[in-house]
């Protein structure tokens, strides 16, 4: 990767920055039981990395996930929860 | 070239600086800087310079908008003093960061409290950190043609610079003063500054961020590529002295002055309008026969280690006269003299004296006391010139 003068970049070069890796405790699961495709995790999703095409195809990248919780809490149908992280946290 | 025109050096610094045909300047009103934009705001009021001139409500934003000026890909000037070049600060270290070429003129400052409007050089001497190149002129004539050549220094394609650059001189001693100053012709100044001439800038056609999130793996190479990058600059900044000497017929010094100190035991290492009352000290002892020198330092960021090195390992004494105090520990600029020495071969006795802080008067006699103290012993952030007669509470009262 290449560093540019003044740390100059195009437009989605940020997506090289895996900030998933600040996830400290938590991410959120999607259990895909009762999904009834509202959208209103990947809409409050800080990070926008929440992406679903129809009922209980929603997901988290995880790249960029910082397990914040917030589409757990909000979701009307509680379809999603926060889980430990693998490993030592796990 | 116009010769000789008598001028009060803002109207001379506002004259050069139009002469380089910045796009944008913004400004916000700071005593002793503020007659230089006066000047300037007229000029592009009376339609002589195709500017904008963005009056704005503070430095903070007067320095944002050159660099958002900059980033769209066009030549800028700015100019504050003291608590406006503080208010500016963090926008100084963006502007290193973001690698834009952009010039100011800083017209040094005292920093309060308490308040104090007069001349010392601590206001620019905090910035010494902030990847900016520093030039500092002793003069009206020297920082008109060192703002020129600002401009150049800092635009250089070929070792990709693009580092901002900061032409500092001494508040009310240079620009309320008149002097004698040559300026360049329009003509002259074009065909020795070349348009500004942007590697990036802001494009809707191609859009990019500046100054973009580098996480704890990048951030480190952004530092160490401005690092490595002012040190190239040394080359550069003597180099466009040369071509500025030979265009114009007037001596530009590139790094350093040196006056009288090739066979000199004892120099004294100064900045700005001073060194014209210590060459004068200088002339004097060397009448009784003493050797004594003293090397002008015009470019103090980046440090000049090996030239100050090679200038300087002949001297016993060198007697370093700062108008800036780190407090707590010694001038900065006589630390950073130490450190060219430091594990090498020559060992001069380095002493620092602090001088003519808030406009006090640096007289020649504050200088011979120097001098001739240095010669004696090693002094350290010796204040040289200090009210005898003042009781200070908690120290002698």
């Amino acid at each position: 990767m290449k560093i540019t003068l003044g740390t100059v970049t195009h437009p989605g070069g940020s997506r090289v920055n895996k900030t998933g890796s600040w996830r400290t405790a938590n991410k959120p699961h999607f259990l895909h039981q009762r999904c009834v495709a509202c959208n209103v995790c990947a809409l409050t999703c800080p990070e926008g990395c929440i992406f679903g095409t129809g009922q209980n195809t929603y997901y988290a990248n995880e790249d960029y996930c910082k397990g914040c919780g917030i589409c757990a809490n909000v979701c009307p149908v509680g379809d999603i929860e926060m889980i430990p992280e693998a490993g030592e946290y796990g | 070239m116009v010769k000789g025109r008598m001028l009060q050096g803002a109207r001379a610094m506002a004259e050069m600086s139009a002469l380089c045909r910045p796009k944008v300047i913004s400004a916000y009103p700071i005593t002793p800087q503020t007659l230089i934009v006066e000047e300037l705001s007229q000029i592009v009021a009376d339609g002589d310079l195709e500017a904008e001139f963005i009056n704005v409500e503070g430095e903070h934003s007067a320095a944002s908008v050159v660099l958002g000026a900059m980033a769209a890909g066009v030549r800028v000037f700015t100019c504050s003093s003291s608590q406006g070049l503080l208010l500016m600060s963090e926008v100084i270290f963006n502007i290193a960061g973001m690698r834009l070429p952009v010039v100011m003129i800083c017209v040094n400052r005292s920093v309060s409290a308490p308040l104090n409007i007069w001349n010392d050089q601590q206001d620019s001497v905090i910035m010494r950190d902030s990847g900016w190149i520093q030039l500092y002129a002793e003069n009206n004539q020297e920082t008109c043609d060192l703002l020129l050549q600002a401009h150049k220094i800092g635009e250089d394609h070929r070792l990709r610079l693009m580092l901002p650059v900061m032409v500092c001189c001494d508040g009310y001693l240079l620009p309320h003063a008149f002097e004698i100053v040559d300026l360049p012709s329009q003509e002259e100044v074009d065909a020795f500054l070349p348009p500004y001439d942007p590697i990036y800038k802001l494009d809707i056609d191609n859009p990019t961020t500046m100054g973009a999130y580098a996480d704890p793996e990048k951030y480190m190479e952004t530092r160490y590529m401005l690092q490595e990058t002012m040190k190239k600059s040394l080359p550069i900044i003597e180099e466009v002295a040369r071509d500025f000497s030979s265009s114009f017929g007037r001596t530009s010094y590139g790094l350093f002055e040196k006056y009288r100190v090739d066979d000199a035991s004892t120099v004294v290492v100064a900045m700005g309008s001073m060194a014209g009352t210590i060459k004068d000290v200088v002339d004097e002892l060397r009448d009784q026969g003493e050797k004594v020198g003293i090397l002008r330092l015009v470019c103090y960021r980046p440090f000049p280690k090996e030239a100050l090195y090679e200038a300087l390992s002949g001297a016993e004494n060198i007697v370093v006269m700062e108008k800036c105090i780190s407090l707590g520990a010694s001038g900065p600029v006589a630390t950073d003299v130490r450190s060219v020495f430091q594990g090498r071969p020559a060992t001069p006795r380095i002493s620092g004296f602090v001088l003519g802080l808030g406009g006090r008067d640096v007289t020649m006699d504050n200088v011979r006391y120097a001098i001739h103290k240095a010669q004696q012993q090693l002094e350290d952030a010796d204040f040289v010139g200090l009210k005898e007669d003042l009781e200070l509470e908690g120290i002698n009262a």
